[in-house]
């Protein structure tokens, strides 16, 4: 079986991002750049199936800028075997990249096509959903849990409420919560080794995908601040606080 | 036009969510219109019929559409949406699964998780975890948008009289099948509504130790949340997380006990209107944002506020 990863690069997690000042957008210049978080946790989950012998051929593929080039190196070094990079300048939205990505699938045929729940930049939560809807594919958001059946997936949902578990037929897109597993980190020959996989390049019109934008961003601002407050030094003190002072008890 | 909203239920009732969604319909037209997909679920039709200012429910009942999947559900939203401007669903994970895969059958661009509304195609959102806010014009002709519920008020539970219409169910069965469903079972309100919210972090050391925060929670009427390191941890089960990828809440009363204050936690409780702190470190990012901080050691502080509680009754 085939494993498709779509992944994203992203400013780094542990980087605070900063809003530009002509409120176009966040500031990207000389910013670190990483993989998703999810896209990792993605990328794990199809390297350990590839592990248990469920899964043959693990391909990442990317939507973005010619820099997404080192978030595909990154997924290679982890363990996939190849990947695609559908280079783009212009920005790229949820419903352009799942286009991109049915293109894809199409192309390649996978059994699964695994990815991350939301990218923490725009966090929309979308690109996945809209996949399997383009598709006409089953789909399984929110996993903790991967069972690999002849025909099939197990998993197990992180919902509101708490868990719950469906059946998926194949081929089926799963995206990936935080639980799941805990990626690895590549380790020096296998980032020498990444090197040499192949990296295809294609681009939106040759998989015949019209990717404009369907919203205008009007501006980027910060959020209002939140100033610290006061200290307490007794239970007694913060209950007569909370009381007489902000009146929430 | 009229605003269709997607109502979360389960098929008895109807979740506390949909009535903040519908209240961020009424920014957008006074005819508004709730969606109840389910299998026998006229309990939770009739009670979207009292809702004030919903002026009309769809009712689709059929046994596909018992459990949600987001493979059903959509269909039947594509069906509808051509006689509505905007369709909204609350950012739980219940629209969050649905709306997407609804979007892409109808060729839109999704808005999620909207904090505000500018105009009817303008609306405000939080990215990179609530570090930036965005505002954002659609061109589509119908918008999906799903709403951030704490960032509107709840739309009057009853006081509405509004007729149930049949609309049919979800054509063909999905390739999903539902198994089952592992749901906490608690007598405290839910988190994403909670008036109060004790949270509890890596330092409460144990799952065990999160039954002091359960009694100040009874005494309070408040929900028991954690940060993603204690249910990492395995304190606490998945759905009691706080923060950018578990559930936002924004309560009168929010109080974090052993809990550090990670962006991602922040991202999640931040709007909260009265933010109490209780951590050892003194130097703990919680504080910034706390209106009250108290730098104790929790294993102390926590019998001691439960004892100020009862004593101030």
């Amino acid at each position: 079986m085939k494993v498709l990863v779509p992944v994203k690069r992203v400013i780094d997690a542990n980087i605070k991002v900063r809003v530009k000042s002509d409120q176009s957008g966040v500031e990207l210049t000389n910013v670190k750049m990483a993989m998703n978080p999810f896209c990792e946790i993605a990328v794990e989950e199809a390297i350990r199936m590839k592990e248990a012998g469920v899964a043959e051929d693990v391909v990442v593929v990317s939507a973005g800028p010619a820099q997404s080039q080192e978030t595909l190196r990154t997924g290679l070094a982890m363990g996939a075997d190849r990947g695609i990079l559908i280079e783009s300048d212009q920005p790229l939205e949820p419903l352009a990249v799942a286009k991109l990505l049915r293109a894809v699938a199409e192309r390649e045929s996978p059994g699964l096509v695994i990815l991350g729940k939301q990218a923490i930049d725009g966090d929309n939560n979308q690109t996945g959903q809209m996949l399997s809807a383009l598709l006409g594919w089953s789909l399984g958001t929110f996993v903790s849990k991967i069972e690999v059946g002849d025909d099939h997936y197990t998993v197990t949902r992180e919902i509101d409420g708490g868990l719950e578990r469906v059946r998926l037929s194949r081929p089926a897109v799963i995206t990936v919560d935080l639980r799941l597993n805990e990626p690895r980190y590549a380790s020096l020959p296998n980032i020498m080794k990444a090197k040499k996989k192949p990296i295809d390049v294609l681009t939106p019109a040759e998989l015949g995908v019209d990717a404009t934008p369907r919203l205008t961003t009007i501006r980027v601002v910060e959020p209002p601040a939140r100033e610290a407050g006061v200290r307490v030094a007794s239970a007694a003190e913060l209950v007569e606080k909370l009381r007489n002072e902000a009146k929430v008890l | 036009m009229s605003i269709l909203v997607l109502a979360e239920h389960d098929n008895a009732s109807l979740k506390p969510a949909t009535l903040n969604t519908v209240t961020a319909a009424m920014a957008l037209g006074d005819d508004i219109h709730v969606l109840v997909a389910g299998h026998e679920c006229t309990d939770a039709a009739q009670e979207a019929g009292r809702v004030m200012g919903v002026s009309k429910v769809l009712k689709a009942d059929a046994a596909e559409l018992a459990h949600g999947l987001a493979e059903n559900v959509a269909p039947v939203i594509e069906r509808l949406a051509a006689g509505y401007s905007h369709v909204l669903a609350p950012a739980s994970t219940y629209g969050k699964n649905i709306m997407p895969r609804a979007a892409a059958l109808l060729d839109v661009q999704q808005i999620s998780d909207i904090s505000a509304i500018e105009s009817a195609d303008t609306f405000t959102r939080p990215i990179y975890a609530g570090n930036a806010v965005m505002t954002v014009q659609s061109h589509d002709a119908i918008k999906l948008i799903t709403v951030r519920t704490t960032a509107f008020e709840a739309a009057a539970a009853e006081g509405g009289a509004a007729v149930v219409e049949d609309v049919g169910g979800g054509g063909a069965p999905a390739p999903t099948a539902f198994l089952g469903h592992d749901l906490t079972k608690t007598e405290r309100p839910e988190l994403t509504t909670a008036r109060v919210v004790i949270s509890g972090g890596r330092g409460m050391q144990s799952g065990d130790n999160f039954a002091m925060l359960e009694r100040i929670a009874d005494r309070l009427g408040a929900a028991v949340g954690a940060s993603r390191a204690a249910v990492d941890a395995g304190y606490v089960p998945n759905d009691y997380q706080v923060g950018q990828t578990g559930k936002v809440v924004a309560p009168d009363l929010y109080i974090a006990v052993g809990i550090s204050g990670a962006i991602q936690h922040l991202a999640g409780m931040k709007d909260s209107k009265v933010i109490v702190a209780i951590n050892k470190d003194e130097e703990a990012p919680i504080f910034q944002v706390a209106d009250y901080g108290w730098v104790a050691d929790l294993f102390q502080a926590v019998p001691e506020l439960e004892t100020a509680l009862e004593s101030d009754n």
